[in-house]
C-alpha cells in the first residue's frame, strides 16, 4: 500500500505543535486534524474492489475526512487512520467498487 | 464634563455599552432587560455607536454570535435575563473556555416554573460555575460603572474571561435615578481599544479555536480557566483603583458599611444592600451593633476578603435571593468554604428571602435580625431560614 501523503504533515505537526497550553486552548499551528486520528470510532469500514473501479474519483471528492488518496496508478487508497466509516464513498461509487463491511479487529 | 441624566438601569447599561464601543452587539429581547438592546439599537441607528447590531432569534444565538465575533477579535456586548441566560448556558462555558472577554448585562430575574418575571438572583447564581466573572450592582450608577470595569478586567491579559454584570429586575432595570455618564475621552483612556492577542481572525495566522481536547489536554485547559479566575482577584482590585482615580467612584469586592464594632454583619448583594444599609442606620439609632457587607464581586469568590470580614463579627447573617437545594443559598455554601478551616470563625446564619420579586421590608429584616440575635446569644437556630414565607398557604 502506498504511504500516506499525510505522513510528512503528521511529523511536522507533532514536532511543531506547541505543548504549551495557549489561552483558550487555541491550536496555533494548522494541521491538528492530522494528529487527531478519527478512525478509531468506526463501526463499518469501506472494502475496495479494484477490479470494479473505473477511477471516476467520486469517492475521493466526497469523502468528508478526507481519508481517500490516490496511488501511483490513480486508484483510490483508503487511510483507515482517518476513515470514520460514514459510508459516503460506498454510496457515491457508481460501480459498487466500494462496499461497507462490519469492522472486525 | 460628565453629564448627569435621570435613567433606568437598563439605559445605564446601554450607555455603558455605548461608552465601551463594542464592535458587535447581538441580542434577543427578554423582560426585564429588553430596553438594553432597544436603546443600543437606537444608538447604532442614529450613528452614535459604530457597531454591528445583530438581531437574532434566541439568546442561544445571541451569545453564539458574540462568541464568533469575539473569537474574530472585537469587543462584544449582549444583555439578557432569567430563561434567556439559562438558554445561553452551554455557550457560557464555551466563551469562558475559549477565554473570550464578552460582557453581558443581566437584569436579575427569577427562573420558571412557575413563570415569574420579577427579581431574584437565581439566573446568574445558576451560572456561577461557568467560569464567568460576576459583578452585582446596587444602583443604576453601579450598573453603568461595573460594565466598564467588567470590560477592563475581562480584557486583561492575565484574565481573558467573560464577565456578567447583574442588576435587579424592576427594582433597578425599570426605576429611574440620576446617573453620571462619564466623558467618552476618559472611558477611552480607561479601557483603551481592545487589542486581542490570542483570539483573532487573520489569514496570515491560521489557528483553530474551540478545538477538541483529548484527556491529555482537557484538564490543563480547565485549569487555565481556574487560574484566570484567581488572577482576576488582583486585576479587579487594580481596575477598581484606576476607576476611582479616573472617575472618583470607589468600588471594593466587598463593600463594608458600619461594620466597625459590629456584632452582627448582614451580607448581601445587589439592590438589597441599599435596603439593608437603611435598616442598619435605623438599628444603629437604637444602639444595636450591626453592619452590612455588600458583595460587589461574587465570581471570582473573594475568599481572602471574606476571611477578613469574618474576623470582624460574631455572626454573619447572609441575606440571599437564591436557593441551592439542601444547602440554603449559594452564598452560604461559599462562605462555609471560605471559613471552614479558620480557627476562629463567626456563626453563619443563612436567610433566603425576596424570591420572585417578593418585597423585602424592614419587617422581614426584623425577622432575620431576631434569629441572628439568638445565634449571637448562643441559642440554637436553624442554619437556613426562609424569611417572609407565607406558611399559612402551604
Ligand atoms: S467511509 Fe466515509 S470516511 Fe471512510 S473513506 Fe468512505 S467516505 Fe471517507
Ligand atoms: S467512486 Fe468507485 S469507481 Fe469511482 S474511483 Fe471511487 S471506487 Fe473507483
Amino acid at each position: 500500500m502506498a504511504e500516506s501523503p499525510f505522513k510528512a504533515d503528521i511529523e511536522r505537526v507533532q514536532k511543531e505543535y506547541s505543548e504549551k497550553m495557549t489561552p483558550g486552548a487555541i491550536a496555533t499551528i494548522p494541521g491538528s486534524s492530522v494528529i487527531n486520528k478519527t478512525g478509531s470510532w468506526r463501526v463499518f469500514m469501506p472494502e475496495f474492489n479494484r477490479d470494479k473501479c473505473v477511477r471516476c474519483y467520486l469517492c475521493y471528492v466526497y469523502c468528508p475526512e478526507p481519508a481517500i488518496y490516490l496511488d501511483e496508478e490513480n486508484y483510490p487508497v483508503f487511510d483507515y487512520d482517518y476513515c470514520k466509516g460514514c459510508g459516503v464513498c460506498a454510496n457515491e461509487c457508481p460501480t459498487d467498487a466500494i462496499i461497507m463491511v462490519r469492522e472486525t479487529k | 464634563m460628565p453629564i448627569r441624566k435621570v435613567m433606568k438601569a437598563n439605559e445605564a447599561a446601554a450607555w455603558a455599552a455605548k461608552l465601551a464601543k463594542p464592535k458587535v452587539i447581538a441580542a434577543f429581547p427578554i423582560t426585564p432587560s429588553t430596553l438594553v438592546p432597544e436603546k443600543i439599537s437606537e444608538f447604532v441607528a442614529d450613528g452614535e455607536l459604530d457597531a454591528e447590531f445583530i438581531k437574532v432569534e434566541s439568546e442561544h444565538s445571541a451569545i453564539s454570535a458574540c462568541v464568533g465575533a469575539s473569537a474574530a477579535g472585537v469587543r462584544t456586548f449582549t444583555a439578557t435575563a432569567s430563561q434567556g441566560l439559562a438558554l445561553m448556558h452551554e455557550i457560557l462555558f464555551i466563551a469562558a473556555g475559549m477565554r473570550l472577554p464578552i460582557v453581558i448585562a443581566v437584569g436579575n430575574r427569577a427562573l420558571s416554573a412557575p413563570i415569574n418575571i420579577w427579581n431574584d438572583w437565581q439566573d446568574t447564581i445558576s451560572e456561577r460555575d461557568t467560569g464567568w466573572l460576576q459583578f452585582y450592582a446596587e444602583n443604576n450608577q453601579e450598573a453603568l460603572d461595573l460594565i466598564l470595569i467588567a470590560y477592563k478586567v475581562a480584557e486583561n491579559e492575565k484574565v481573558l474571561l467573560p464577565a456578567m454584570v447583574g442588576f435587579d429586575a424592576f427594582i433597578l432595570t425599570h426605576t429611574v435615578e440620576p446617573v453620571e455618564i462619564p466623558d467618552q475621552e476618559l472611558v477611552d483612556e480607561f479601557l483603551g481599544e481592545y487589542e486581542p492577542k490570542h483570539a483573532y481572525l487573520d489569514p496570515a495566522r491560521p489557528v483553530t479555536q474551540g478545538t477538541l481536547a483529548f484527556p491529555a489536554h482537557y484538564m490543563e485547559a480547565r485549569y487555565t480557566v481556574w487560574e484566570a479566575n484567581e488572577n482576576a482577584k488582583k486585576v479587579i482590585d487594580e481596575a477598581f483603583a484606576e476607576f476611582e482615580k479616573k472617575f472618583g467612584r470607589k468600588y471594593q469586592k466587598i463593600e463594608e458599611y458600619r461594620t466597625e464594632d459590629a456584632e452582627i454583619i448582614f451580607v448581601t448583594m445587589g439592590s438589597l444592600a441599599g435596603t439593608v444599609k437603611e435598616y442598619v442606620d435605623h438599628l444603629r439609632e437604637q444602639g444595636i451593633k450591626v453592619g452590612v457587607a455588600k458583595m460587589t464581586v461574587y465570581r471570582p469568590f473573594p475568599v481572602e476578603e471574606v476571611r477578613a470580614l469574618a474576623k470582624k463579627a460574631k455572626v454573619l447573617a447572609l441575606l440571599e435571593k437564591n436557593v441551592t437545594f439542601s444547602v440554603g443559598g449559594a452564598l452560604f455554601q461559599d462562605f462555609s468554604r471560605a471559613l471552614i478551616n479558620e480557627s476562629e470563625k463567626p456563626k453563619i446564619v443563612d436567610f433566603i428571602l425576596g424570591l420572585g420579586g417578593r418585597d423585602v421590608t424592614f419587617k422581614d429584616l426584623d425577622e432575620a435580625l431576631a434569629i441572628a440575635q439568638k445565634a449571637l446569644n448562643g441559642e440554637a437556630v436553624d442554619e437556613v431560614n426562609w424569611i417572609g414565607l407565607r406558611k399559612e398557604i402551604l
